[in-house]
């Protein structure tokens, strides 16, 4: 019984851990993106994973890079 | 009663890039480095040491080739401006015809806000350039 009630909490504390790291892996993926605005007031969102932001991210990556290491 | 307010107004007089860069800097409190460049990538002026401000620009320049090539494949208009998020901070760009102003900035910054001041800084430089012209 009291081994049981050992079991429960740890469960439970093991699922709450695991739901904290997926919702950050995916709130991280959602914050990672490419907004291109255009004349016309047009706007398109690329988000992480699609071909075109996958080819512009590691330069934005690059600007980041440099301001931090000039700072 | 008498309400009073303090009215806050913005610049737009014609400033060289190095002054309209230091008053943005001043005034901004989410952009943490400016560079003005050529659409080529020459940096015209920065916030940041030269080596820094050139890195900063030839990256910003393969940004903004990355967008016009999603511009051409969509045939939408030119390219105005953009935003690059990412867990570690955001890039904007602002481009006109031959120059693109570039900032970075912690995550979550005022998207709208940051649009403004560098189109602003791009604007006050246009002013500069007319008023040495003159």
């Amino acid at each position: 019984m009291p081994r049981r009630k050992l079991v429960i909490p740890v469960v439970i504390g093991a699922g709450s851990f695991l739901g904290t790291v997926l919702y950050r892996r995916r709130s991280v993926r959602n914050r990672t993106r490419v907004d291109v605005y255009f004349d016309d007031g047009s706007m398109v969102s690329l988000a992480a994973g699609s071909p075109d932001a996958d080819a512009m991210l590691p330069h934005a990556e690059e600007v980041l890079a440099a301001a931090r290491e000039g700072a | 009663m008498r309400i009073s307010a303090d009215l806050v107004c913005a610049s737009v007089a014609a400033l060289d890039a190095t002054a309209a860069i230091a008053e943005l800097r001043e005034l901004s409190t989410q952009i943490e480095s400016v560079v003005v460049a050529g659409r080529d990538g020459a940096v015209i002026a920065s916030s940041v040491r030269e080596a820094t401000a050139e890195r900063i620009a030839q990256a910003a320049q393969a940004l903004v080739g990355g967008a016009d090539q999603v511009r051409t494949d969509l045939g939408r208009e030119a390219l105005a401006q953009l935003q690059a998020s990412t867990p570690d901070g955001s890039v904007f760009v602002v481009v006109d015809g031959t120059r693109m102003a570039v900032a970075t900035t912690g995550t979550d910054p005022t998207v709208g806000l940051v649009f403004y001041d560098l189109k602003t800084l791009l604007r006050q430089i246009d002013g500069a350039g007319d008023d040495a012209a003159a």
